[in-house]
Parts: structure tokens; C-alpha cells; sequence
């Protein structure tokens, strides 16, 4: 095992000891009271307090602007705070930067490689960095490379990469040290669907090895689908931050679609449920979330009515979401 | 982080320097060979041989020293400073600032990057000289200690040049209105003897007038300055441009918002 790893695992033993003596575990971030005004005067953060706890899968979910990225910038030492405490796995990063840093990985929302190096050298660099011997660095740059798809373009310039390759290498860099925390700021961004998917297979795999995964995304499916809690954040302000189930709970009411059989030539009368005809196949209706379906269910049946198919017609999170920041904004 | 990891993550950063500027051979090793040839066969073959002695040597003799300490000083300086800057530019240092890799590592290892190719310049234009001339050494500790510390200062100079920059404009400011006139005035190509009482006492607050003399005194054993005076001095300006270079870098000077 490398060095870093018998350092990481000393930790973790070392945590692990702490916990059995009754001290708390430490969370794998802490932030409190954080703040970031930029030199033009904008206050980018308000004092914000978040904290994710070691094995969690989280979102950090907001609009353009609204501090996610100043938030891991600060976190990942990238941006200066202006007030507060960053700790990473109960380190300060202000403090204790060294601690902090090995066991955090950053995959930014832009490029920030060197376009003209090689893939290989690129993430192996990165391992050096990191106290890796060229030996360790160059095999786990192998391993990491294979997994995401990129052995074959290790000696390609990365500048010859499409777009979603340019992804996963910095997915692959971040991950050659083996980082307890990574950040992944919009991971997907720009990427097609079945890629995305598989990316998302790769994060699920290593947040279920152990590490903790921290992503903002502006696909909120993506939160939906892979994220256990999620914090919401607006004008440089917490509006929400809870697990993905009490979140979704607050939805009162959802939209769903109905595809149907035989046509329709007008809206059936259905009581207790408002319905709206698209088309002749399609019936579109709002459902309260104690109101159930059971109901709707029967009385289409009861005139001769077959739902072939039904799906949400927006997605539940962007539903909520829209709801908290149109509330802040009013 | 350990003694091990430092040295690890520093000899990261200088494979990676070395290896950008041998990628691109063409434009940082090439063009200095072929100027300074161009030097040695206008200024010491043409002209030199009509001007006939300076200092109580051929001319040619005379500015090879020059010569060789003025590519040492461009090339040191024009590495780190557009290095760090398109490291900058590329966001690239981003990969340092989330390492655990400790501001005097990031710098000393730029450092050495533009060491290594200032002395690999100079290595290849001392080469080139032996075209034309022959080369004597009067203090080999002298000349290798004044070339390392000449590269030293420069590459430092270089990487507060691109922490400053903005553009890829600012990159070139230094180098072409206050480096390459101080290098001229610095005696590579006269001895300041032949300037006027004023203009000579003027020279002396030239930095390069030291180097170049002082290098000049490890190779013929001819200086204008006190050799002693000017080790002095370069030391003063490492250790002043070091300290502020560390500063920049952990306050976070143009790349920390």
C-alpha cells in the first residue's frame, strides 16, 4: 500500500478510535458562518453553515450566481474566505491545509488542465503532487484511466479529447491520490445522455466504496437519481438543506401524464381530479399528495377507460426547487 | 507533509517544467542558439575584429562572457514568466492550489524550471562560442556559482513578472522595455571604462552590470566591479525577490479570488 493510503488509513483508524472513546465522528465537511465578499463588493456568501457527513452522496443544488461554486472554491482553497471555518474530515483548511487537502479531490466545472500535455502525464503530474512516487502515480493513473474509458488516449494530447473525455480525465486526476471527500462541480455538464448514465454508475460505485461525493449540477434528475441529501442555496443563502425524502415531501401535489386508450373526443368526468385532454391519447392531471391514485384509477376504469402508460410530468425536484427560490425572490 | 512527499512533489514540478520546454525546442532553444551565433559572427568576427582589443582582449574574447550570461538571463526569466503565466491563463495552477503542495515548492520548482533552461542555453551558446573563439577559465567556482545565482534571480523575477500579468502583452513588457536595455547597458558588449565618469556611476545601479562582470572575472579574470561587492548584491536581490514572491503567492496575487 502507498504511503498515502497508510496515512489515510491510519486516519481513518485514528477516527475510528475517536468515535469508540465517545467523541463525535467528524464530519467529511464542515462549514460555519462563511463568508465571501469580492473586491468589487459583491457578497457572494451570507454566513452560510452546511455540514456533509462522512459516506454521504450530497447535492449543493442553486441557480446561476448563487454561491455554489465560491462555496467549493472556498472549500477547495481555490477562493479566499472572507469569514468563517472550512474543516474537511475535522480538519481546517485554513489551518491545517495539508491534512485537508489529501483528503479532498476537486473536479472543477472548467478545463483546467494543460491542453497540451498528455492524458497519462497529465493525471500522473497530478499524483506527484500528492507525494506519489512516479511507480504508484503511474500505475493508479493506469487504473483510473481504464475505468473511465481513457486508457487507449493516454498518449494523446488532451486537447485532442472530446468534451466528455475532458470530464472524465478530471475525474481520473482527481481521484489518483484517493481522496475520502470528492467535489465534483456540474460533472456532467455539456455531456450526452448515456454518458452521463455512465458516469453516474462510476460515481455510485465509488461513493459505495466509501467515499464521499459532494456534486453541484443544474440536472436535477442527476440529484434526484444519485443524491441522499441535498442543500439548496440562493443569493449566498442556505434556503434548504435536508435529506432528498423530507425535501420531496414538502411537493403537495404532483403532475402526471396519462396516456390512454381508446381516443378521447372530450375530457371525462372524473370527480375529484381536475383533467385536462392533450390530444386524444393523453390525459393530464394534478394529484394531491394525500388524494392517491387508487380513486382516478377506478372511475377511468369504471368508463371504459385504459391507462396504458403514466409519467411525471416534471421532474419533482426542479418542481420544488423553482417553488424555493420563486419564494425568495417574492 | 513529509521531507518524501516535498521532494516528490518538487522533482513533479521540474519534470514538468523540463519537459515543456523541450516539447517546444523550436521556440525556447533554437531561436537563442541561432542569435547569439548571429552575435558571435557580426558583432565578434566583423565588427570585433576592427574594434581589436577591449579590456586587454581580443573582442571577440571580450564578449563571449556577455554573451553567454545574457542568454542565461532571457532564457531564465522568459521561462518562468510564460510558464506560470499560461499556467495561469490554462487555470492549470489550479491543480497546485488544491495539492497539498507547499508555496516554497511551487516556487522553487519554477525556479529550477527556468535554471534548467537558462544553463541549458548557456551551455548550448558556450558551445557555439568555441566556433570562434577559445575559452579560458580564470575561477571555475566563480563563473559556475555566478551563472547558478544570475539564473536564480531572473527565474524569480520572471514568476513575479506573470503573478502580475494580465495578459500575454504584460508577459512581454519586462522583458523587452527594462530587461533587454539593462542587459545592453550592463556590459556585454563594452567595458564601462570607455563611458564617461557620469555615465559609468550611473551604470553601477544596473544589476546586470554585476553578473555579467562578475562572470566575466570567472572567464578572463577582468572585471569593472568588485567581485566580492557584486556576489553581495546578486544574494540581496535573491533573497528580496524571494521573500516577496512567497508573499504574492500566499495571499493569493492574481490567482485567488
Amino acid at each position: 500500500m502507498t504511503q498515502i493510503s497508510t496515512e489515510l488509513a491510519t486516519e481513518t483508524t485514528a477516527s475510528g478510535a475517536a468515535a469508540s472513546a465517545g467523541e463525535a465522528i467528524p464530519k467529511a465537511l464542515s462549514i460555519r458562518g462563511l463568508t465571501k465578499v469580492y473586491d468589487n463588493g459583491f457578497e457572494a456568501l451570507k454566513g452560510i453553515d452546511l455540514e456533509v457527513e462522512q459516506g454521504d452522496f450530497f447535492a449543493l443544488l442553486g441557480p446561476n450566481g448563487a454561491g455554489k461554486s465560491t462555496t467549493l472554491g472556498i472549500v477547495s482553497s481555490l477562493v479566499n474566505k472572507s469569514g468563517g471555518e472550512v474543516r474537511i474530515f475535522g480538519h481546517d483548511v485554513t489551518r491545517d491545509p495539508v491534512a485537508a487537502k489529501k483528503l479532498l479531490g476537486v473536479v472543477p466545472q472548467e478545463f483546467n488542465f494543460n491542453q497540451f500535455e498528455k492524458v497519462g502525464d497529465i493525471v500522473t503530474t497530478q499524483g506527484g503532487y500528492y507525494g506519489l512516487s512516479p511507480k504508484v502515480a503511474r500505475e493508479r493513473a493506469d487504473h483510473y484511466l481504464q475505468q473511465l474509458g481513457l486508457w487507449d488516449k493516454r498518449e494523446q494530447q488532451a486537447r485532442m479529447l472530446s468534451g466528455g473525455m475532458k470530464r472524465r480525465l478530471m475525474i481520473a486526476r482527481a481521484l489518483i491520490h484517493e481522496p475520502k471527500l470528492l467535489i465534483l462541480d456540474e460533472p456532467t455538464a455539456g455531456v450526452d445522455i448515456e454518458l452521463r448514465r455512465s458516469m453516474w454508475a462510476f460515481l455510485q460505485q465509488i461513493n459505495s466504496q466509501g467515499t464521499t461525493i459532494i456534486l453541484t449540477t443544474h440536472y436535477l434528475e442527476e440529484a434526484e437519481s444519485l443524491c441522499r441529501n441535498i442543500a439548496i442555496i440562493d443569493r449566498g443563502e442556505i434556503r434548504a438543506n435536508t435529506s432528498k425524502r423530507e425535501l420531496l415531501a414538502r411537493l403537495h401535489r404532483e403532475t402526471f401524464v396519462l396516456d390512454v386508450a381508446p381516443p378521447l373526443t372530450s375530457v371525462p368526468r372524473v370527480e375529484g381530479y381536475p383533467l385536462e385532454l392533450s390530444g386524444d391519447h393523453t390525459l393530464i392531471v394534478d394529484v394531491e399528495k394525500e388524494q392517491g391514485l387508487n380513486s382516478l384509477f377506478q372511475q377511468l376504469a369504471d368508463l371504459e377507460i385504459k391507462v396504458v402508460s403514466m409519467r411525471n410530468k416534471t421532474n419533482r425536484l426542479e418542481e420544488l426547487f423553482v417553488q424555493l427560490v420563486e419564494n425568495n425572490l417574492q | 507533509m513529509r521531507l518524501r512527499d516535498h521532494t516528490i512533489a518538487l522533482t513533479t514540478i521540474v519534470r514538468r517544467e523540463v519537459r515543456r520546454f523541450l516539447r517546444i525546442w523550436m521556440q525556447t532553444l533554437l531561436p537563442p542558439a541561432i542569435t547569439m551565433t548571429l552575435y558571435f559572427i557580426i558583432f565578434g568576427n566583423l565588427i570585433g575584429s576592427r574594434i581589436g582589443e577591449m579590456g586587454g582582449y581580443d573582442y571577440m574574447e571580450y564578449i563571449v562572457p556577455g554573451l553567454i550570461m545574457m542568454a542565461v538571463i532571457t532564457n531564465s526569466y522568459g521561462n518562468v514568466v510564460s510558464s506560470f503565466y499560461s499556467t495561469k491563463f490554462q487555470r492549470n495552477i489550479e491543480e497546485l492550489l488544491v495539492s497539498p503542495v507547499p508555496n516554497f515548492i511551487i516556487l522553487t520548482g519554477f525556479v529550477i524550471g527556468g535554471m534548467a533552461r537558462g544553463l541549458l542555453v548557456g551551455l548550448i551558446v558556450t558551445c557555439l562560442s568555441l566556433f570562434f573563439t577559445q575559452l579560458q577559465v580564470h575561477n571555475l567556482g566563480v563563473m559556475v556559482s555566478v551563472v547558478l545565482l544570475t539564473s536564480v534571480l531572473f527565474s524569480l523575477g520572471g514568476f513575479i513578472n506573470a503573478i502580475y500579468a494580465n495578459s500575454f502583452d504584460d508577459i512581454a513588457v519586462v522583458p523587452t522595455f527594462i530587461l533587454t536595455p539593462l542587459t545592453y547597458l550592463g556590459g556585454v558588449f563594452y567595458s564601462i571604462s570607455l563611458l564617461p565618469e557620469f555615465w559609468q556611476k550611473v551604470s553601477l545601479i544596473n544589476p546586470i552590470l554585476y553578473m555579467v562582470n562578475t562572470f566575466r572575472y570567472g572567464i578572463l579574470g577582468v572585471s569593472d566591479i568588485n567581485v566580492g561587492f557584486a556576489f553581495g548584491i546578486i544574494l540581496l536581490f535573491i533573497v528580496g525577490l524571494y521573500t516577496y514572491a512567497l508573499y504574492l503567492l500566499r495571499i493569493g496575487k492574481g490567482i485567488r479570488h
